[in-house]
């Protein structure tokens, strides 16, 4: 098998271009007459449904961000009702709230269709065993990849994340072919593997699907050393879909985007006009395939570029580049989106000071997160035992809020930088 | 009758200390005993001083981080079993020590302990009926 969907993933633009202006005017009338939120935008702008006649009127629509998802919290931008709906999301807010994302047995049926594609980009065949090590949950990877695989007719092993001897123990028990979860957790399994005196050429594993952060070149080939297999990449964020929007062929130069349900452009950040193929600049996505969250350029804050050269692997869908970046403060760390005002919401709900930084390294291919504090005389205390107590305190609100441990470390009050009035917040050390 | 220490939270840096201990220093402020407790990130140094007003004072003016809290000085004698048995007193009466630290004063055959407990009032009566007499502020000067 090479492709999952040989009609769309190889199709002529001609083809695609019909396809995706059906879809996108019936996707409009959608948004104007189920989602108050875009009839009041679209009567703002002087604009009817009726205006938009190809997908070449996409640029006359307007944008969506994410704090419109946080505004019309939970179920605000739904244009179903739960009669219809078949599923519900959730990734980490700013300010404590989730982004709430919903699906129809529709959305989840061309989800899955993209995350079967991306499994047959990477070789996957019916009668694979696929070990999925994404989280399941409110967390689109596990379920993500795992109805991609029930999709193609494969097998799904629903490992979920954690607990790396018993994923090595079903890796060599269980015969899995290919492995799904973050780039920074694959490493972390070879890395065991290394541990446990187990050679990776033991193991019937092939290929793995890796996705949810950011990874470089170099640790693709680490991966590809440690697991002896090869590595693809996958793209995907909830407000979309999840894992599956684009992901890797055998080529390796940039993810196929899912253009017939995922309608790509890339603006100017600034401007926000559009920007040539081959420009980098941030993604934005309409939803021309979705019925219970039609977003219409939902501006992704991942800087990238677009490419529509010949693919030698046939596929004729439009590939991006891997990101290179983030035109917002978001951080990911072990796959988990933070922001920075996170962090400040906890610190700020314990009664305490805003003087923080946040140091992000990576310590043998795993994300740590340190969160240094400046100490107060509200904090301090003669008793190590009450500053233990505090730290535990810090250390569980970070946890609870942004669902990732962080390392809470007190300073001396003024030591953490201050430029020009302006604290310098964020440090990322890892080199990407 | 108890007496002040002051507590300063010292990041684990080099030279933070000397440049801790030279504020005071420079203030004309007189050390009579100190302990530090320590931690993989930080410690604590704990200071028992003729002046901890002004000291509290500069070291803030220092930036620091810092804290008066009320223990007790007592006076046990310079010999072996002076120190259990004042212990002896606080953990008959169930009175819990969070940490002591002691030193010696050119009075030969005088000891004197700070003790921090969970109920100073209490502890002090409890010496005090043993036949301890825990020190002032002055006391601990003259």
């Amino acid at each position: 098998m090479k492709y999952f969907q040989p009609e769309i993933e190889t199709a002529s633009r001609e083809y695609l271009h019909a396809l995706q202006s059906a879809r996108l005017i019936k996707m409009v009338y959608n948004c104007y007459n189920n989602v108050p939120f875009y009839k009041k935008k679209f009567d703002e702008m002087g604009l009817l449904p009726q205006d938009i006649k190809s997908i070449d009127d996409i640029t006359k629509l307007p944008f969506t961000v994410k704090q419109d998802l946080r505004d019309n919290y939970p179920y605000g931008l739904f244009a179903v009702g739960r009669d219809k709906l078949k599923r519900i999301h959730a990734s980490s807010g700013t300010t404590g709230k989730q982004t709430v994302v919903g699906y129809t047995e529709g959305d989840i049926d061309r989800w899955s269709q993209g995350a079967a594609r991306a499994l047959v980009a990477a070789g996957g065949k019916k009668d694979d065993y696929v070990h999925i090590s994404y989280g399941y949950g409110l967390f689109t990877g596990g379920l993500g990849l795992h109805y991609g695989t029930e999709k193609l007719g494969a097998t799904a092993i629903p490992v979920s994340s954690g607990n790396t001897k018993r994923q090595v123990q079903i890796l060599q028990d269980f015969q899995s072919d290919i492995i799904c979860c973050t780039p920074s957790y694959a490493m972390f399994i070879g890395e065991t593997l290394k541990e446990m005196n187990i050679d990776p050429k033991t193991l019937p594993l092939r290929a793995g699907i890796f996705g949810a952060e950011a990874w470089s070149e170099n640790m693709r080939k680490e991966i590809e050393k440690v697991l002896d297999i090869k590595a693809y990449d996958i793209y995907g964020l909830s407000e979309i879909a999840g894992p599956g929007v684009a992901y890797e062929c055998e080529e390796q130069t940039g993810m196929h985007i899912c253009e017939d349900y995922f309608y790509p452009e890339i603006v100017d950040p600034d401007t926000l006009e559009p920007v040539p193929d081959g420009t980098y600049g941030e993604l934005v996505f309409t939803c021309i395939g979705k019925e219970a969250l039609p977003l219409i350029r939902y501006r992704t804050r991942d800087i990238t570029a677009l490419t529509r050269e010949k693919c030698s692997c046939g596929r004729t869908l439009v590939k991006m580049l891997k990101p290179r970046g983030r035109s917002d403060d978001m951080l990911i760390i072990r796959g988990v989106n933070v922001f920075p005002a996170q962090v400040e919401h906890v610190i700020l709900s314990l009664g305490m000071e805003p003087n923080y930084q946040i140091i992000v390294d990576r310590v043998n291919n795993l994300d740590i997160m340190k969160v240094c504090i400046e100490m107060s005389d509200e904090l301090f205390s003669d008793s190590v035992r009450h500053i233990e107590e505090t730290e535990a305190k810090i250390k569980g609100a970070m946890q609870t809020t942004l669902g990732v441990s962080a390392v809470v470390k007190l300073v001396e009050p003024h030591s953490l930088p201050r430029s020009e009035g302006k604290a310098v917040r964020v440090i990322d050390n890892r080199k990407i | 009758m108890t007496i002040k220490q002051i507590s300063v939270f010292v990041e684990n840096k080099e030279g933070r200390l000397a440049e801790i201990t030279n504020v005071l220093a420079e203030n004309q402020i007189d050390i009579r005993a100190l302990s530090i407790a320590d931690t993989t990130d930080y410690g604590i140094l704990r200071l028992i001083v003729n002046d901890p007003e002004k000291a509290v004072k500069v070291l803030k003016e220092a930036k620091l981080t810092v804290s008066p809290t009320d223990v007790l000085a007592v006076g046990v004698d310079d010999t072996p079993g002076g120190f259990a048995k004042a212990i002896g007193v606080l953990s008959e009466a169930k009175i819990g020590v969070e940490y002591a630290y002691a030193f010696v004063t050119p009075t030969v055959g005088k000891a004197y302990v700070i003790l921090r407990v969970n109920d100073n009032d209490l502890a002090a009566k409890a010496l005090e009926a043993a036949g301890f007499e825990p020190l002032n502020q002055s006391e601990l000067f003259s």
